[in-house]
């Protein structure tokens, strides 16, 4: 089928494209940008007046909940939740239940994912078996499964010796290893940033070496190993320093952050709100402007949702004992775009850190809307106000800090493989 | 084409979460919870430690009850162990004429996977009044008080190590009877500060009766984080944190610090940390001498001291129950009004 959507502004934070044209869409690719070939003649014709088109976000770390914790969520609420949010491709860390240590589980998501609406789901394969931290995981046999990348989660490993080995083996595959910056034991029970907030609540806190000892570690090793790592969600000033003076030496590491970190901090626990309960933990404004200063400078490229949705009785307890995380996947996009607003980065900077820059963390062929890419993008609608709002919430997961939060914008429609997986209802409209 | 997006007026950010009196406090500032010291003002505190100085006076008298709180149900809902802190919730209940439940949690539901809320509800469905509430996790009290039916107090009895605010009352109230005014003391809180709800919910009572002077005395590994942000000042050796002052404090020392590396031992801490009768003439003549109980006598204090002309340890007890009483009938007053 073929699809063209006229007068619409066209924004490609691959090259900095950014027109009002037409997006036209042969099959489940993008057949032009700009202008429709000559004498062309779609099936159907879209208005695009007073909509964007951007390339739909790639999420670098969305928990789905499946297999093993479907009382949470399922792929299906999830993908749905995703494409509300805009989001086309969602990355799927190993800690399901089982663990995905071999071809059966990505087979399982991977049959799951097909039958949901038809956002992409990848998967990263375990570094070692059942996350155990002990014996490598069949990294061969994962990838061979479809697994993008591996990585051990949050779960810690036994040594540096079998993160050593495991970087080593993962690199005869050319796979990158996505790897959290948290030592274990300076972690302990810490469940919030150390600090005043924590002092005055007497939570445990989790101090900033839980994750610059954990970075040191890392990087010694990527610089013995030439591994190629990620590192996933960092969470103070001083990681993002280390990783972008590592990056100027050229080693070949990337980092992303969650979008809660680019915005809520210690003080937003206060007092005891379960929601904002999130590992790593909400640091202080210091490392917040710092995070934001490295994403506006690239030197941390993506942007993620870090998506974990809870049932409610995950969240109904003291402070600590509630499960940490936040039902992220609808407020990705909005997050992303208030820092446009917020002067911290111009609107192709921003979409580059939720398309290109995670495309190119993993390889992704997608995250571009150039002639011959895959037809996935987001009609926005920036004239819409939009409110989140615990009725119109799609994810299973309703634990977020952020319902009552007003943006600017909202998604219209969201594409992928060259057709709609999501329409706005007519009715959703604040 | 412009990079920014189309300018529309949005709602400013929600505030942070709720401040601490928005909870335990009603609209024209009566306690309607006693969760934590912090964000009371020094009107309320006075009002709580001068109803407790006329429940004081009559437990001195025979007849040592009162019928505010008759018909009333009180349920002791203790999670975490506790001897002197459940009897003198139970006495002060008691005196105000209420029936008292003692429910003791740690061995039974938490053990059958029951959750605190089903616990709660459960309970609440007796028609109780108010709950005293001890947890070993910080917020417990916030989380019950959030989430108890509307007409229910929660009085914190400790939780973690957050807050125990009736501890730092009768603290107060002990403090006032000997000393008066505030403004020109100096306090000296000494041991475990990270570890202590005890100490934290004094710091914040002290600082806000307006204490000249309010130190924390201890090994690095024993403080927490910032903790000069309370408003205190931080002290490493307590023969210079004793100088001159008019109150001790002592905080208890648990055994199992010893495993989790806070210190090397019992011994070298004595050495250290523990107040001895010498160490004590550094401090004002006429100072008192403090502990929440129970104490370890010669790992933090020696028993001369604890025993001693300047300990007012025991008196502490005596004046809980009061300063319980003046809390418990505030908050059944700020309901029914």
């Amino acid at each position: 089928m073929s699809v063209l959507i006229e007068n619409v502004r066209i924004l490609d934070p691959v090259d900095g494209f950014d027109a009002i044209g037409e997006l036209v869409v042969q099959g489940s690719e993008i057949l032009a940008r700009g202008q429709a070939p000559e004498g062309f003649e779609p099936r159907r014709r879209i208005d695009g007046s007073g909509l964007w088109a951007f390339p739909g976000l790639i999420d670098l770390a969305a928990r789905l909940r499946e297999p093993g914790q479907e009382h949470k969520a399922t792929i299906a609420s999830e993908t749905l939740a995703a494409a509300r949010g805009g989001i086309t491709s969602l990355v799927v860390p190993p800690d399901t239940e089982p663990p995905v240590d071999s071809p059966a589980e990505i087979e399982l998501i991977n049959r799951r994912a097909h039958q949901a609406c038809g956002v992409r789901v990848y998967v990263l394969g375990a570094l070692t078996h059942q996350l155990e931290g002990q014996q490598l995981a069949e990294m061969a046999a994962l990838m061979q499964a479809g697994a993008r990348g591996v990585s051990n989660a949050s779960k810690p490993l036994a040594s540096l010796l079998v993160l050593r080995r495991a970087l080593e083996y993962a690199t005869t595959f050319g796979l990158t290893i996505v790897l959290s910056a948290q030592d274990p034991a300076l972690t302990g029970s810490g469940c919030m940033h150390e600090g005043a907030v924590s002092t005055r609540l007497g939570l445990a806190g989790i101090p900033e070496a839980a994750e610059t000892a954990a970075l040191g570690a890392i990087l010694a090793l990527v610089e013995q190993t030439g591994a190629r790592v990620h590192v996933a969600r960092l969470s103070t000033r001083r990681g993002a320093e280390m990783i972008a003076k590592a990056r100027a030496e050229g080693l070949p590491i990337s980092a992303d952050v969650a979008a809660h970190q680019l915005f809520l901090t210690e003080v937003d626990v206060a007092e005891f709100d379960p929601n904002c309960h999130v590992i790593p933990p909400l640091r202080g404004q210091r490392d917040r402007d710092g995070l934001r200063a490295a994403v506006a400078r690239g030197e941390i490229s993506a942007i993620c949702s870090d998506h974990q949705p809870h049932e409610p009785d995950s969240k109904l307890g003291p402070f600590a004992s509630t499960e940490p995380g936040i039902s992220s996947l609808e407020t990705l996009l909005p997050l992303t775009l208030r820092l446009v607003e917020d002067g911290l980065l111009s609107l192709h900077e921003a979409l580059a850190r939720v398309t290109t820059g995670p495309a190119e963390i993993l390889d992704f062929a997608q995250g571009r809307l150039t002639p011959g890419a895959r037809a996935d993008f987001v009609l926005w609608d920036p004239a819409a106000m939009h409110e989140v709002r615990s009725e119109d919430w799609l994810s299973a997961g309703r634990n977020t800090p952020f319902f009552n939060w007003t943006f600017a914008g909202q998604t219209r429609e969201t594409w992928v493989a060259g057709r709609p997986v999501w329409t706005r209802p007519a009715e959703d409209t604040v | 084409m412009t990079d920014t997006l189309i300018a529309r007026p949005h709602a400013r950010l929600p505030l942070p979460g709720p401040l601490p009196n928005r909870l335990q406090l009603t609209e024209d500032g009566q306690l309607r919870h006693m969760l934590t010291i912090e964000g009371l003002n020094r009107e309320l505190m006075t009002e709580i430690l001068d109803t407790a100085e006329s429940f004081a006076n009559m437990n001195e008298k025979a007849v040592k009850k009162v019928p505010l709180l008759r018909g009333k149900t009180i349920v002791n809902l203790f999670f975490e162990a506790s001897t002197r802190t459940r009897t003198t919730f139970e006495l002060a209940a008691k005196r105000l004429s209420a029936d008292v439940l003692n429910v003791n949690i740690s061995t039974s539901s938490a053990v059958k996977g029951e959750s605190l809320l089903d616990t709660l509800r459960n309970i609440e469905a007796m028609n109780v009044d108010m709950f005293v509430v001890r947890h070993e996790e910080s917020g417990a009290a916030h989380f019950i008080a959030r989430h108890v039916m509307p007409g229910i107090s929660v009085l914190n009895a400790g939780d973690g190590r957050h807050a125990h605010p009736t501890q730092a009352l009768l603290d107060m109230f002990t403090i006032r009877r000997h000393k008066g005014d505030f403004t020109k003391l100096k306090v000296a809180i000494v041991g475990d500060i990270l570890h202590s709800r005890v100490a934290r919910s004094q710091i914040h009572a002290l600082n806000i009766l307006q204490t000249g002077e309010v130190r924390v005395v201890a090994p690095c590994s024993l403080l927490p984080a910032d903790v000069d942000q309370l408003g205190v000042q931080v002290y490493n050796d307590l023969d210079e944190g004793l100088k001159d002052v008019d109150v001790i404090i002592m905080l208890r020392l648990q055994r199992e610090r010893m495993e989790h590396a806070h210190l090397p031992s019992e011994h070298e801490y004595y050495q250290l940390f523990g107040l001895t009768a010498r160490r004590l003439q550094l401090a004002h003549p006429t100072c008192l001498v403090m502990h929440p109980g129970p104490a370890n006598r010669g790992v933090e204090i020696e028993s001369a001291v604890a025993d001693g002309p300047h300990s007012v340890i025991l008196e502490q007890v005596t004046y809980g129950i009061s300063v319980r009483m003046a809390v418990m009938s505030m908050v059944m007053g700020a309901h029914q009004a």
